[in-house]
């Protein structure tokens, strides 16, 4: 099948490759360009794992071909990070809330959470919790998650965290 | 899982589209937000030759009022439909339904003409849409013909579309000011098909129920419009005995599958009783 011509951007560089159509944006960001923060897990768009960032929407990266993001400005986990290396205030959130256990979910929840407080900066906890409905985690029991969100919600609007009353 | 392999086709315009889609006859699909069609390619449940991608056509894009109607672009998204303050204004029981779509990244790419063209009964839209009287534009090499969604829905995944046929647009007769409107979907977790939904639009009349309009999702092989059930509720106080009537009516024309949501029995009454719930929050919402 002939292969079809793209260019995108993906966490701030550009990128020109040559696709099968078939080939799904998440093979073609781990397999090609060895971005293996997103991961692959339930494959039927239902984890929220391979989350990334399109465009400024949350896609779920199994469920895309990668022609269907010819084009296309992609950030990434890998992207996520501040210019100087330290980490981003999502990242620096769930690693002081407890936001991970095993961490096969934290990818796609910190690019899903970055892109929810880039709608809503100021999220209830209902808003944060129907927010990552689309992402599975089978450690926290989400508690913490949500907490880590409010954390970097907090720090983003320069106000204290306050840790709701158990 | 990777999908079968298909050549890919980026159209500009409609009928650069609906000319590929013609010529190449049934071995191609048109490509929406792909989230119906490409897990079932991943499951090769569908195994296109041609995929017709409609994401370059700008024409198919926006939401916009025309007269008395509402004009939704079909490769709108159901997060732009969210979005949306003059839906919020004029028809809120869309981004009440689009909100009970799938989870938030599904809608950022599942489209309005995807959910109603697929033909899925799962969907949520299509019950809405002929809840609402809406009318699907549908495009193919013969030109424009527009048809009532509630006569486009044949069988599972069996439409009134052609295959060289795209839907372009869906429009909606902005229901009169101070009407009230309900979806309730019961559904087991995010992300669920329905095990049953109901959606309502009703007008008043003094303290009575002027008109009434139902919809059915996935309580059949297609969507559903309970007439019936809607004339039974229109010119009544929404009292117990006449709920109860509407209900029982709009339970006899659903044929529900058995699956893991239930047995047909509870699925038919689970209809009843998103049905009654939404006429409370309807009337609820009406002025």
């Amino acid at each position: 099948m002939a292969k079809t011509h793209i260019t995108l951007k993906v966490n701030g560089k550009n990128v020109e490759a040559l696709v099968e159509p078939r080939t799904l944006l998440i093979h073609f960001l781990r397999e090609e360009l060895n971005l293996t923060g997103p991961h692959i897990g339930c494959e039927t768009s239902h984890c929220g794992a391979c989350t990334v960032d399109l465009d400024g929407k949350s896609v779920k990266s199994c469920t895309l071909f990668a022609v269907q993001a010819n084009g296309a400005n992609i950030i990434t986990i890998e992207g996520m990070a501040n210019a100087d290396g330290t980490l981003h205030v999502l990242q620096e959130a769930f690693r002081e809330m407890h936001g991970l256990q095993c961490g096969f979910c934290t990818p796609g929840m910190i690019t899903r959470a970055h892109r929810l407080l880039q709608e809503n900066g100021n999220p209830s906890e209902e808003e944060i919790r129907l927010g990552i409905s689309g992402n599975l985690c089978r450690c926290t029991g989400y508690q913490n998650i949500v907490k880590a969100i409010q954390y970097a919600a907090a720090k983003l609007n320069g106000v204290p965290f306050q840790e709701a009353a158990e | 899982m990777i999908p079968p392999a298909f050549a890919y086709h980026r159209p500009a315009s409609v009928s650069e589209a609906t000319a590929l889609l013609a010529d190449l006859g049934e071995d191609a699909r048109p490509l929406a937000g792909g989230h119906s069609l490409i897990p079932m390619m991943k499951l090769r449940l569908a195994s296109p030759e041609h995929l017709v991608d409609l994401a370059g056509i700008a024409t198919l894009k926006g939401i916009s009022p025309d007269g008395s109607d509402i004009v939704i672009g079909a490769m709108t998204t159901q997060h732009e439909l969210i979005a949306s303050d003059l839906l919020a204004a004029k028809t809120p029981i869309l981004r009440e339904t689009a909100l009970l779509i799938a989870d938030p990244q599904v809608r950022y790419m599942g489209t309005v003409g995807g959910n109603v063209a697929n033909g899925d009964p799962g969907n949520d839209l299509p019950a809405v849409m002929m809840c609402l009287g809406a009318t699907y534009h549908v495009t193919g090499r013969n030109g424009e013909r527009r048809i009532p969604a509630r006569q486009f829905y044949r069988s599972a995944y069996v439409t009134a579309l052609a295959p060289d046929e795209i839907l372009t647009a869906v429009r909606i007769p902005v229901p009169p000011a101070g009407h009230g409107a309900a979806y309730e979907k019961l559904k087991r977790k995010v992300g669920d098909y329905a095990t049953a939904a109901a959606a309502v639009v009703l007008t008043l009349n003094g303290d009575r129920i002027g008109t009434c309009s139902i919809g059915l999702t996935n309580v059949a092989d297609t969507p559903l419009w309970a007439e019936e059930a809607g004339k039974i509720i229109a010119g009544s106080s929404l009292d117990g005995a006449t709920v109860k009537r509407a209900i029982a009516a709009a339970e006899a024309i659903t044929s529900p599958a058995a699956d893991a949501r239930g047995p047909v029995e509870y699925r038919t009454k689970m209809a009843g009783v998103m049905l009654a719930r939404a006429l409370t929050r309807a009337r609820e919402h009406a002025r």
